[in-house]
């Protein structure tokens, strides 16, 4: 027993040493000008959509349940942050993380009002209601004057900007390895066990003497905050908001970044949510061909990768240290920290 | 596992064909060919300049960045903006370019996302270097990069974004439309001072900015100029049936019906509207052009005594405008529209301006846009404190399944 728990400590410190090392690099880069704005930006833009990606994974890959309304806790949180930026006479440096755990907060306060009554549902009534919710909240904030009606928000304060072109990068790089490291360590967490045997078999689960609604709530407000954040951040990276693109599309976006990455998979969502936000940049001198090409390669992964790119593979860095050191079984390496059942 | 991995190289390399044979293809139907080459060539591992298919003197161009959507629900402006810049730079660099150099205009897709637009505004100034921008096309995107390009200093024009807020508090930005405001505002006055209407209702889509900016001005300007609003109805985006409104509208009997959307709806209005056998005046803006177009003759007689405003008058004798909106079917097999017309303009006036500052250091450029007194299709554009273009709008109303221009009207 305490022997796991050595090597827990040691595996977190590993990983922890390889993220900051990551953060170093990346901002050196950025900072020093060494990749300009165009890719400085572009990598903010990975980190955020690896949250909602991570976020999303949370209840559709480790709950098993399917949510179609992630854009409307991401506007929720868009909105939260950029108000509560915009009416503070704070300096951004202060109102703009404060704003971001209102945005969470806010998110998360949705998370339960919409999971309270879907989640003690069975099946797929939660995609149901959750694809409610998106479009309603949408078409509230077309609606509402604080929100700026159809118009949406602007003139939100850039964090990044030519002098500083670094200044999102800790906020965006952070808050993406903090959602991968919370949803790590709540799949692998007695919380995380009852919600992985809810996916499994809930009659089974729930015969076991776990509280069903509760865990399943748990997940649903969890995954809910992380994409409020992200929202957050996503408002003061575009310095617009614009209801109109917070639509089921951009759910479904999210969605096939989980998908495509395997469900259950964090290191999948991380892995797609990057490739699927630098495909099309990376494919724009195919100028209008970009979208056909993007769309084959989801049809080619469904096609003959049903199970997505990574199935409930995860990497795990200290699995492969210990794999090359030859203190462990190579078949420890992989699977450790996803805890699906096969 | 083989079997799959050839089918998978074969619908690849089929794919890139068919990428490859219909960008030739646009090229060869573009304007001498050149402008649509160095879009083409916009890759990022071969820097345009490379080009050797562009006849450029000594190697030496001025790059000018243009953002469009060219796929996506509102491709249609994108591309009808886009073609017009082209004919533009072709025009410019054959009267001898910009500083004694060629033209290069690189334009990118931005799909009408502002996340897009965004993204490929930092490849067009950091990796491509360009010296100013044309575009962008609709008001979100165009908002969501002008705040970018007040962060690099970059001289800006927008031909079509008509949100109030781009230009406001960003002395680099630009535009060659009228603002959303401005036309509500121009219609209440012409209501009032032309039509001598009492009462007024409005039919507006709640989901869109344009049409929302519009409503809110001409409700203000009416209010304020004692014309009385009786009701004022929105719909949601994308909606068919608009018989509840227009049954509402119907029994205030107002003596004039504005209906600031786009041209799709108004078809559809216009028709629901004759079939429910509502007489009120209707008026429009902008956004009414190509209504004509997509009204099926059977039902043209539902737009009678309709009135909207226009940035140009295709009607117009001006020798520069006709030959203009020649060359374009000629070029393109297609009608140039408003969006075509603006676009050609703003292209013209970041040229003019460029010229004028006898360099490309950015605030030479904005101060001579400042300063733009410019002679192009849709009149004499100059620009107010707020970077807006100040000169007349045109009425123009249907008669007989035709547009027919009724006056030059100036509140």
């Amino acid at each position: 027993m305490k022997n796991s728990h050595k090597k827990a400590a040691a595996s977190y410190a590993v990983n922890l040493v390889l993220v900051l090392l990551l953060f170093a690099a990346l901002y050196f880069l950025v900072s020093s000008g060494t990749v300009n704005r165009y890719y400085a930006d572009l990598i903010s833009l990975v980190c955020i959509n690896v949250t909602l990606a991570v976020s999303l994974n949370l209840v559709t890959g480790v709950l098993g349940q399917l949510v179609l309304g992630h854009a409307g806790f991401m506007l929720v949180g868009a909105y939260a942050c950029a108000l509560f930026t915009k009416s503070s006479a704070l300096p951004i440096s202060v109102s703009f993380p404060i704003g971001l755990v209102l945005a969470g907060l806010m998110s998360a306060v949705f998370g339960v009002v919409i999971g309270v009554p879907a989640l003690r549902l069975r099946g797929d009534y939660l995609a149901i209601i959750t694809l409610g919710f998106g479009e309603i909240i949408r078409v509230v904030a077309n609606n509402l004057k604080i929100t700026g009606g159809a118009m949406g928000l602007s003139g939100i304060q850039a964090i990044a900007n030519r002098k500083n072109p670094a200044g999102m990068l800790p906020y965006a790089f952070f808050i993406a390895a903090a959602a991968i490291f919370i949803s790590f360590a709540f799949a692998r967490s007695r919380h995380g066990r009852a919600v992985i045997a809810i996916r499994e078999d809930e009659i089974a689960a729930e015969a076991s003497g776990i509280n069903t609604t509760y865990y399943k709530l748990l997940a649903f407000v969890l995954a809910a905050f992380i994409a409020g954040v992200a929202g957050g951040l996503y408002a003061h990276h575009l310095g617009v908001i614009d209801p109109a693109k917070y639509d089921f599309n951009r759910s479904v976006e999210i969605l096939i970044m989980v998908v495509l990455g395997g469900m259950g998979s964090i290191t999948g969502s991380v892995i797609s949510a990057s490739v699927l936000t630098v495909l099309p940049e990376a494919l724009r001198s195919f100028s209008n061909y970009r979208m056909l090409a993007y769309s084959i390669v989801l049809i080619c992964v469904m096609l003959f990768r049903p199970t997505g790119l990574l199935g409930k593979y995860e990497f795990s860095l200290s699995g492969t240290v210990a794999r090359f050191t030859g203190k462990k079984k190579p078949a420890a390496a992989g699977g450790v920290k996803g805890g699906g059942a096969q | 596992m083989k079997r799959m991995l050839a089918t998978l190289l074969a619908a690849a390399m089929l794919v890139s064909m068919s990428a490859c044979s219909s960008s030739s293809s646009t090229e060869s139907s573009a304007p001498g060919g050149e402008p649509a080459s160095s879009e083409d060539a916009a890759a990022p591992e071969e820097p345009p300049e490379e080009d050797d298919a562009a006849p450029t003197a000594d190697g030496e161009t001025i790059k000018i960045g243009g953002l469009a959507p060219l796929t996506g629900d509102v491709s249609q402006y994108g591309t009808a903006v886009d073609n017009a810049v082209k004919l533009a730079v072709a025009d410019i660099n054959a009267a001898g370019g910009v500083l004694g150099k060629q033209v290069e205009y690189i334009c990118y897709d931005e799909k009408g996302d502002a996340n897009e637009a965004v993204n490929a505004y930092n490849k067009l100034v950091n990796d491509d270097g360009v010296v100013a921008l044309v575009g962008d096309v609709t008001s979100k995107p165009t908002e969501a990069v002008a705040q970018r390009a007040l962060d690099d200093n970059l001289p800006m024009i927008t031909a079509s974004g008509t949100a109030e807020g781009i230009t406001q508090g960003r002395p680099n930005v630009f535009r060659a439309c009228f603002i959303d405001p401005f036309q509500g505002q121009l219609m209440a006055s012409y209501a009032i001072n032309k039509l001598g209407a009492k009462t007024a209702a409005i039919l507006f889509d709640n989901g869109d900015p344009y049409s929302t900016g519009i409503a809110d001005a001409f409700e203000a300007y009416a209010k304020e100029n004692g014309l009385e609003i009786v009701a004022k109805e929105g719909y949601q985006t994308g909606t068919p049936d608009f018989n509840s409104q227009l049954t509402t509208i119907k029994e205030k009997n107002p003596d004039v019906l504005m209906i600031p959307v786009y041209y799709q709806d108004v078809a559809l209005i216009a028709v629901q509207a004759k079939n429910l056998g509502l007489t009120s005046k209707m008026l429009g803006a902008d956004g009414w052009d190509g209504v004509l177009e997509k009204i099926d003759a059977s039902n043209v007689d539902a737009l009678k005594d309709v009135y909207f405003c226009s940035q140009y008058s295709a009607e117009s004798t001006d020798e520069n405008l006709q030959s203009f909106l020649a060359t374009y079917k000629e070029t393109y097999g297609l009608e140039a529209n408003m969006f075509a017309v603006l676009g050609y303009d703003a292209m013209q006036i970041m040229a003019a301006a460029i010229n004028k500052a006898g360099s490309t250091d950015p605030d030479a450029i904005i101060a001579a846009l400042g300063e733009t007194n410019y002679a192009g299709l849709t009149g004499t554009t100059t620009f107010d404190e707020s970077n807006n273009p100040v000169r007349e709008a045109i009425i123009t109303t249907v008669a007989d399944g035709a547009y027919k221009f009724v006056e030059n009207y100036k509140m």
